[in-house]
């Protein structure tokens, strides 16, 4: 993974943002009502634009073939190269949240929120995302197909994080939200690398 | 070679399978058209108007068999899916294979019904409602295998491939159905619930069962049918399609009864050894 | 319980949503029938196609020729 990788995806972040005003109109109080969808869409987009080719490199030189013929479990490997991807791009859409939401006229604890609700649901994307790129390995217009198999999969996360920012931007606690967001990680957590590892087992067959 | 003891494993054979097929599709289907005459004339000619609705409500007797079909169509394709990977029977993938597309129509015809049906009711064809939403996600989820499977080159890689994602698919149903139905409720002031009358007159229901089950009995025939042409295409290099072909050549496409009863007796003997 | 043909089309002014309703359910089975029957008979084809052609060789090459 490159540096530019990680620079390419967070301008995609900030550029998807950015259309949203650029197509809605500046005014603060429509914007302010968008601002969690549209930081919550464009990180699911990012996440699914940076997850495309997640171990296709791997898999084109052999790395992958040779890590499946070691004793290294691969559900383990895959835990690893899912960690990896989302510090390195997962990570920084966390940390430049908070300035998105504030151009969209989030303000003090809405951003606290924002920030966690990211910081719980991007890593179920990438989790989810991986799984859809290792279906995918080595498939025809894989990237498009990955976005028709992954999206649909990615929507309790989309409403339960920007439902997150709406409750605290109503006054209500989000804390029901972001549990839940904690639960479906730890749902996904253990589960989706024994998918990748399945995917990953039937596309080096 | 596969226990004979358990019964139903004697069809994962495609031999059998095919010689099932032959026997039961033509019952399905005269089921399904008899249970649909049946169900069409309580629902247009014994069920009366709804006194809130009127006469839109009709819409309910294949709104609702198809979306139940739908969902169960998806949950019956994920079964077989996890028969394909657990235990490598080639028959749960030709299975599942041939389930999406009519599940992917019944999810479709749901969703058009749906917005017909909400056009006179809520005035208005969409509604982010709960139920509509998540039978969107499952089209979706319909369209994302049928895709997958396309997109493979190799057979046997793809149908283990979607089987794989037919079953993360099916983990998912649940939690996407809850969150869109939290998210609905969180949202109560945009859209108006369908509030049905709390007690269905027996017509209606006896209708609504009556399309259930032609619905059921249709997917079963076309399901069946789909996957006996898969079968036979997959295996036209064998013994038993040579001998299935060559006998449908010397009684003719006219006695088709003659080769049915012929397999319906190979498949007793199958039983029986 | 209706009045005349044209009472049943109108279904109580909401004929083009029942209709609308039925009629593309119906043009769906009709169009997915004929797919799988065409499909079918494809199929049916290429087999006979290659039992004959199988026949064919045996009898060229088979022991009895």
């Amino acid at each position: 993974m490159r540096r530019q990788d990680v620079l390419t995806v967070v301008a995609f972040f900030v550029i998807v943002t950015t259309l949203f005003p650029l197509a809605v109109g500046p005014e603060p109080e429509t914007l302010r009502a968008l601002a969690p969808g549209g930081v919550w869409v464009a990180a699911a987009l990012a996440s699914l634009i940076s997850l495309d080719r997640l171990f296709a490199d791997d898999w084109r030189d052999g790395t992958l073939e040779q890590l499946a013929l070691t004793r290294q479990s691969l559900p383990v490997v895959a835990v690893g190269k899912i960690a990896a991807h989302w510090l390195s791009l997962g990570l920084p859409l966390v940390l430049l949240s908070p300035l998105l939401g504030y151009s969209l006229g989030l303000r003090g604890f809405e951003l606290v929120v924002l920030v966690w609700s990211l910081a719980l649901g991007t890593p179920v994307l990438s989790l989810l995302g991986a799984t859809g790129a290792a279906l995918t390995l080595g498939v025809r217009a894989g990237g498009a197909l990955m976005a028709l198999l992954v999206l649909p999969l990615y929507v309790p996360v989309l409403i339960i994080g920007s439902g997150a920012v709406s409750e605290a931007m109503h006054q209500a606690g989000p804390y029901a939200h972001l549990s839940l967001l904690g639960a479906m990680l730890a749902i996904a957590l253990p589960l989706a690398p024994l998918a990748v590892a399945g995917a990953l087992r039937i596309s080096l067959d | 070679m596969l226990p004979r003891r358990i019964p139903w494993l004697t069809f994962a054979a495609p031999r059998n399978f095919h010689a099932l097929v032959q026997a039961l599709a033509p019952w399905l289907v005269r089921g399904a058209v008899v249970l649909a005459i049946a169900g069409l004339y309580t629902g247009f000619f014994v069920a009366p108007p709804d006194y809130q609705q009127g006469n839109s409500y009709r819409i309910l007797f294949i709104h609702v068999p198809t979306a139940w079909m739908g969902m169960f169509l998806y949950l019956l394709m994920a079964m077989y899916a996890v028969i394909h990977l657990v235990w490598r029977i080639k028959m749960a993938d030709v299975m599942a294979r041939c389930l999406a597309p009519t599940g992917a129509l019944m999810t479709f015809v749901a969703l058009w019904t749906g917005a017909l049906w909400g056009a006179p009711t809520w005035g208005t064809f969409w509604v982010w409602d709960a139920r509509l939403t998540s039978t969107l996600v499952l089209l979706f989820l319909y369209l994302g295998y049928m895709a997958l499977r396309s997109a493979v080159d190799d057979r046997e890689k793809g149908g283990r491939a979607a089987s794989l994602l037919a079953l993360v698919g099916v983990v998912n149903v649940p939690i996407i159905y809850f969150s869109v139905e939290w998210w609905h409720t969180l949202h109560q002031g945009m859209s108006v619930t369908l509030t049905s009358a709390p007690s269905m007159a027996p017509s209606m229901f006896t209708a609504l069962l009556l399309m259930t089950g032609a619905c059921w009995l249709y997917c079963a025939a076309v399901t069946l049918r789909r996957a006996q042409v898969d079968v036979l295409e997959r295996e036209a290099d064998t013994q038993w399609v040579r001998d299935v072909v060559q006998r449908r050549e010397v009684n003719g496409v006219s006695r088709p009864g003659a080769a049915v009863a012929d397999e319906s007796a190979a498949v007793r003997e199958e039983g029986r050894s | 319980m209706w009045d005349g043909v044209g009472d049943f089309i109108a279904m109580g002014g909401h004929g083009p949503y029942v209709w609308g309703s039925y009629g593309v359910f119906a043009a769906l089975l009709i169009a997915e029938v004929l797919l799988l029957g065409r499909q079918r008979r494809r199929t049916r084809a290429m087999l006979v196609r290659r039992c004959r052609r199988q026949v064919a060789a045996q009898s060229h090459w088979g022991p009895e020729s």
